[in-house]
C-alpha cells in the first residue's frame, strides 16, 4: 500500500488503526513531492519543516486517543491564494513575490483546527486569471496524465497534486471554473460551492461577487467530508449564508431514485470534442441505471456567460487589484521618482500580462460613458442567465453537463491568444454569475489516455444532492480511482 | 434609448478597435506604465476581446434588473466591539519602506 495514494476517509481509518503514524503519512507526501515535483511544478512553496512538526503532535495526540479534530493527521495542500500565517502567499504574481501573510484564511483555520496538515502551497495562473496555470510568474505546472498537457486552471497546481499523490486534498478556489476545470484535466474530484457557503475571509480576490472556496479531492466523500469543516457563517465575511452547514455524510449514501437530471441542451454543441462527448452520454446512463429520470432541458442564455461572466469578473478586477500599490506590500519600485511613478512602475514591473490586461478591460468596462454598455449590461444579463437556471430548476433537481468541451491541451497552444483562452471556460463559467454549486467528477479517458469529467450543477445550497449523486456514482464506476503512470 | 445610443455609439468606434490614445487612457486610469510595445500589443488584444463582449448587445434587457450579487443578504451588521487588530510591527512586516513605526513613500509632488 503507497500512503500517497489514500483517501482521507482511508487516511483517517489507518490512523485510528495505527496501520501507520502521521509522520508517515506526511512523509510520503513530502517524498513523492521530492520526487516527482521537480518536474511537475506544482508547488511554489513546500512546507517540510512545519508539516512534520505537526505531524510529531498529530501521533502524540493520537497516542493518547485525544484526537480533537476530525482531520488530525491529514496532509493537504493549497492554492497560493489563501494566507497562511507566517507563510510566503504569493497569487502566482511577481508583485506578491515576497509577501508574508500576517494572518491565517478562516478556511486555513479551520483546517488547521480540525488537525489537517499544510504540506504546500500551490501554483495557478495569477489571481486566478487563466485556464492553464501557465500564466503563473514563477513556473509551468505539467499535467501528471502528460506532461507536454497543461493542468488546466487556475487551480493547475492543486490538481496535479492531488492526481500525483503530494497531498490527499488541496484547497482552492473557483470564480469562473478554477476547481472544475483543472479536476477534470487531471481526472480528480473538485467541488465548486454556492457562493457565501465558505468564507472567502484571507483568500486573495479576484472577482469578489463570483469567488468561492472549495476543495479538490480524490473521491466525492472526501469532499462532503471537508465541506462540513470548512462551511458556515464568518464575521469576517458579511456574504457567508447564515443557513447551518448540514453534515453531507449523512445523506451520502442515499438513493437518487427519481431525482429528475437535466441534460442541457446548449452544453452539447457542435464543436465539443467527440470522446467527451461519448464519455458524458455513457455517465448519463450509468446515473439512468441508479434510477435517475433524465430531462432534456433548455438554458437559453448560455451563449452570453462568457462575455457576461468576464465583464462582471474583469471590473470587480480592476477594483480589486487597486490595492497593489508599491507601498504597504508587495512589490516596490526602488528608484521612482515620485508617487505617482512608484505606482506606476511597481505595478508596470509587478504584474504581468494577463493581469495587466483584466485591469485594463475592467477599469475600460467601469469608465465614465462605458458603465452602462459594458458593465450594467453584463449585470442585467447576469440577472437573465440565473433567470435561465431558476427555471430550469422547476423541472429538474440537478443538471449534468461536460466540464470542458475538450480534454487537457498542449502546453503553449493557447498561450499566444487571450481570448481563446477565455473560451475554454465555456462550460463551467456559467454558474458563477448565478451563485450555484457545481461538482466536477471523471467520467472517462480519451484514447491518448488523458481524463475526461463531467459536472452535476444544482440550485443553491444543493451540495447535498450533488454529493449523493456523484458518490452514486462513485460506487459504480473506477473513473476516478485511476492513477497517473509517475514513474 | 439614452443608454442604447451610447452603446451603438460605442460600438461603431469599437470595431475599428481602440486607439492608442485610448489605451494610454486607461493605462492611466488604471495606473499601469506601459511600454510603447505594449501600447500596441494591448490595443490588439483588448479590440478583440472588447468586440467579443459586445455580443451582449444583442440581448434585450430593457427591463431587466442588474445583478451584482446572489446572497439575497442585506445590511449584514455585526456589534461595535474592539477587538486585537495587528500589532504595528505585524501590520508593517512586508511594507517595502518603512521609517519609525510607518509607512514611508515617495514625495506627491
Amino acid at each position: 500500500m503507497d500512503l500517497s495514494d489514500l483517501t482521507i476517509k482511508q487516511a483517517l481509518q489507518g490512523l485510528k488503526e495505527k496501520k501507520f503514524s502521521a509522520r508517515e503519512l506526511a512523509l510520503a507526501s513530502l517524498e513523492r513531492i521530492e520526487r516527482l515535483d521537480q518536474d511537475i511544478s506544482a508547488f511554489l512553496t513546500v512546507c517540510k519543516e512545519s508539516a512534520l512538526k505537526e505531524a510529531d503532535e498529530a501521533d502524540k495526540l493520537i497516542a493518547q486517543g485525544k484526537t480533537t479534530g476530525s482531520l488530525t493527521g491529514i496532509p493537504y495542500s493549497a492554492k497560493d491564494v489563501f494566507s497562511v500565517k507566517g507563510v510566503k502567499t504569493t497569487a502566482s504574481s511577481k508583485i506578491l513575490e515576497n509577501y508574508i501573510a500576517p494572518y491565517d484564511a478562516t478556511s486555513i483555520r479551520k483546517l488547521k483546527e480540525a488537525g489537517a496538515i499544510l504540506i504546500g502551497k500551490t501554483n495557478h495562473d495569477p489571481f486566478g486569471f487563466g485556464s492553464s496555470t501557465e500564466n503563473s510568474d514563477f513556473k509551468i505546472t505539467k499535467n501528471p496524465w502528460n506532461k507536454n498537457k497543461v493542468p488546466g486552471g487556475s487551480s493547475g497546481g492543486s490538481a496535479a497534486a492531488v492526481a500525483s499523490g503530494m497531498g490527499i486534498f488541496s484547497l482552492a478556489e473557483d470564480t469562473g471554473g478554477s476547481i472544475r476545470q483543472p479536476a477534470c484535466f487531471c481526472g480528480v474530484t473538485g467541488i465548486k460551492v454556492t457562493y457565501g457557503r465558505v468564507s472567502r475571509f484571507g483568500v486573495i480576490a479576484y472577482g469578489s461577487s463570483l469567488d468561492t472556496i472549495g476543495v479538490i479531492t480524490k473521491t466525492v466523500e472526501d469532499a462532503a467530508i471537508l465541506l462540513k469543516e470548512i462551511g458556515g457563517r464568518d464575521e469576517n465575511d458579511a456574504t457567508t449564508l447564515n443557513e447551518p452547514v448540514p453534515d453531507y455524510l449523512k445523506t451520502i449514501d442515499q438513493s437518487i431514485k427519481n431525482l429528475r437530471i437535466g441534460i442541457p441542451k446548449e452544453y452539447f454543441i457542435k464543436g465539443i470534442n467527440k470522446e467527451v462527448g461519448v464519455s458524458i452520454k455513457e455517465a448519463i446512463k450509468e446515473f439512468e441505471k441508479l434510477g435517475a429520470k433524465i430531462e432534456p432541458v433548455s438554458l437559453p442564455y448560455t451563449k452570453y456567460a462568457i462575455p457576461a461572466y468576464y465583464l462582471s469578473g474583469i471590473s470587480e478586477v480592476s477594483a480589486n487589484l487597486a490595492r497593489y500599490d508599491g507601498i504597504r506590500f508587495g512589490y516596490s519600485q526602488k528608484d521612482a521618482k515620485d508617487l505617482k511613478s512608484l505606482y506606476f512602475e511597481s505595478r508596470a514591473k509587478g504584474f504581468g500580462p494577463e493581469v495587466k490586461r483584466r485591469i485594463m478591460l475592467g477599469t475600460y468596462a467601469l469608465s465614465a460613458g462605458y458603465y452602462d454598455a459594458f458593465y450594467k449590461k453584463a449585470q442585467q444579463v447576469r440577472s437573465l442567465i440565473k433567470q435561465d437556471f431558476d427555471k430550469v430548476f422547476e423541472k429538474a433537481d440537478i443538471l449534468i453537463a461536460p466540464v470542458s468541451p475538450f480534454p487537457a491541451f498542449d502546453i503553449g497552444e493557447k498561450a499566444q491568444d487571450p481570448l481563446q483562452m477565455w473560451l475554454a471556460d465555456i462550460f463551467t463559467v456559467t454558474i458563477n454569475p448565478a451563485g450555484i454549486p457545481g461538482l466536477a467528477i471523471p467520467c472517462g479517458f480519451t484514447s491518448d489516455n488523458l481524463p475526461i469529467g463531467l459536472q452535476l450543477i444544482g440550485p443553491r445550497l444543493s451540495e447535498p444532492i450533488l454529493f449523493k449523486t456523484g458518490h452514486a456514482f462513485q460506487k459504480i464506476t473506477d473513473w476516478h480511482k485511476n492513477k497517473p503512470n509517475l514513474k | 434609448m439614452y443608454v442604447y445610443s451610447i452603446y451603438r455609439y460605442i460600438n461603431a468606434k469599437m470595431r475599428n478597435g481602440l486607439t492608442r490614445k485610448q489605451v494610454e487612457h486607461v493605462a492611466e486610469l488604471a495606473h499601469i506604465g506601459l511600454t510603447e510595445k505594449e501600447i500596441e500589443k494591448f490595443r490588439e488584444q483588448l479590440s478583440a476581446i472588447l468586440d467579443f463582449v459586445s455580443k451582449l448587445e444583442e440581448v434585450d434587457t430593457g427591463k431587466t434588473k442588474a445583478l451584482s450579487q446572489t446572497t439575497e443578504l442585506k445590511n449584514v451588521f455585526r456589534q461595535d466591539i474592539i477587538k486585537p487588530s495587528f500589532t504595528q510591527k505585524q501590520a508593517l512586516m512586508n511594507a517595502p519602506d518603512q521609517y519609525k513605526g510607518y509607512f514611508r513613500t515617495k514625495k506627491v509632488f
